[in-house]
């Protein structure tokens, strides 16, 4: 079979219409970064909007992906929208950069956008998440993109859309403060260790996606900008750098983000956010970080001290 | 009829990235390296951002004269409209047209905003305005040449009906800046 990269008609040939920037690997029987130009100008201008009202849902028309939903086809669409040839792309799923999910969604950009693809989050100009915020602290030349399940905050609580609607422009959360109070009665704490709503620049209540509470601080004032899709849900979200983002909470209650207590087994980091893996069928167990980027740094550094 | 992008697509691509850029981290100043060479008064950055935002979908406002109406037309295919507060693009190369005009969407909807691009005289960050807000760490400063006098009061009164209003794309030659709704303006004093 032919190698469609290195074919005399790729699109550095003599007689290409266009000056060749294609960067090497990219498969041209795509367009770049697979979706095509009138989604992406729709995909776009709902990104400029969702900048200019922090935290606020906007609607956009979801195309068809080449990957079920749950796999973050809202996630995928937006970074194919904002991606370039010199972005290099780090993809993560619960922190882990080789998962098949993340694996999938790296190779599905080195073919269709011929971007360079990396694992070190220090390496990244874009990277796209389920379920975390790496530990290294991000940087203005860096992007975050969230894949979103549900981007409702109060879907739990009012099940209407036009409803729910209806709450965000009144900026009427009283639903969800009910449901925290009622939590923080019944348990002395909140139920929700993930997806823990937030309040955005003190006007829009959010949801961060189902990172852990141990992440939300993290979305306060982050010099990144924060970029959040939803597929199925046909939503795109945005948290501005150096925007405010405050964990809904009470005074009395304030919201205190949860992490085992415990050193990671591989590099003994007392400060990173740890999984539970179970080791054998007896009830054995060990805590080892999620990123498995900041896990091997710190291993690097540990190793490197001894 | 002059060309649109050298590359359409990674040109749209550079050009969305620099209004994202400038959105994102209002004040700041951002150059477009690949702007088309729009017939004039369209200034290159105000070119660039057009093509790459604006279709069929994005009914588009423009005091520019004929030949240039034509350029963009057949560059976007964007409908024109004879009302500004029609449009979901503006472009404005003299005059500002005023900002309480414009649309705003609802409370609802507040996306549904128009995005109003000005042609600049000069934009020179590190000096004028005082600039807070989303984006910006303490403060970034912005002086702009070319906008009405009373610009900073339409602009508290665009900022005073959050989450609707208006969002603004500065353009001057090849260069670039962004006022998102959420910013705050305070003049030099
Ligand atoms: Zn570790």
């Amino acid at each position: 079979m032919r190698d469609p990269v290195r074919s005399p008609e790729g699109a550095g040939a003599p007689g290409a219409e266009h000056r060749r920037r294609e960067p090497e690997g990219r498969d041209p029987h795509y367009n770049f970064a697979y979706l095509d130009e009138a989604t992406k100008r729709m995909i776009r201008r709902a990104i400029l909007k969702a900048i200019a009202i922090p935290g606020h849902q906007i609607p956009f028309g979801a195309r068809e992906m080449p990957l079920p939903y749950g796999w973050g086809t809202g996630g995928i669409q937006v970074t194919a929208s904002i991606l370039g040839p010199s972005d290099v792309l780090k993809v993560i799923d619960q922190g882990a950069d080789d998962t098949t999910n993340a694996v999938s969604i790296r190779r599905f950009f080195a073919r269709t956008a011929g971007v360079a693809t990396t694992t070190r989050t220090a390496e990244a100009t874009v990277i796209q998440t389920r379920h975390r915020i790496p530990e290294r602290p991000l940087r203005e030349d860096q992007i975050l993109v969230f894949q979103v399940p549900m981007p409702e905050p109060l879907f739990r609580l009012e099940p209407r859309l036009a409803e729910t609607r209806r709450l965000h422009a009144l900026a009427d959360y009283s639903l969800a403060q009910v449901k925290l109070y009622e939590d923080i009665a019944q348990q002395g704490e909140s139920a929700s260790s993930y997806n823990h709503p937030v309040l955005v620049n003190g006007r829009y209540l959010m949801s961060p996606s189902p990172i852990p509470g141990f992440d939300n601080p993290k979305l306060d004032r982050n010099p990144a900008l924060l970029l959040f899709g939803a597929g199925r849900e046909k939503k795109i979200y945005a948290v501005p750098p150096y925007t405010p983002v405050k964990s809904l909470d009470f005074d009395d209650h304030p919201f205190a983000p949860m992490r085992a207590p415990h050193p990671c087994a591989l590099c003994g980091s007392t400060t990173h956010y740890l999984d539970e893996i179970v080791t054998d069928d007896r009830g054995g167990r060990m805590f080892v970080c999620s990123d498995t980027d900041a896990c091997a740094e710190a291993a690097g550094r540990a190793g490197a001290a001894r | 009829m002059r060309p649109g992008f050298a590359d359409p697509v990674l040109d749209a691509q550079a050009a969305f990235r620099a209004v994202m850029q400038a959105m994102a981290r209002p004040g700041t100043v951002q150059r477009l390296a690949a702007a088309p060479d729009a017939p004039p008064p369209i200034a290159p950055a105000a070119a660039a951002v057009l093509l790459a935002l604006a279709d069929a979908d994005t009914p588009l406002w423009t005091d520019a004269p004929e030949a240039a109406r034509g350029w963009i037309a057949f560059h976007t295919g964007a409908p024109f409209v004879a009302a500004p507060e029609e449009a979901a693009f503006l472009l404005a190369t003299s005059a500002m047209p005023p900002l309480a005009g414009l649309r705003a969407g609802s409370d609802e909807a507040p996306q549904e905003g128009a995005t109003l691009i000005v042609q600049v005289g000069a934009l020179r960050p590190g000096a004028g305005w005082r600039l807070s807000g989303p984006g910006i760490a303490e403060a970034h400063r912005l002086a702009v040449a070319g906008l009405p006098a009373d610009f900073p009061a339409q602009w508290a009164a665009n900022a005073a009906r959050f989450p609707r209003g208006v969002d603004l794309v500065l353009a001057a030659e090849d260069a670039l800046a962004a006022f998102p709704r959420t910013l705050r303006i305070a003049e030099e004093g």
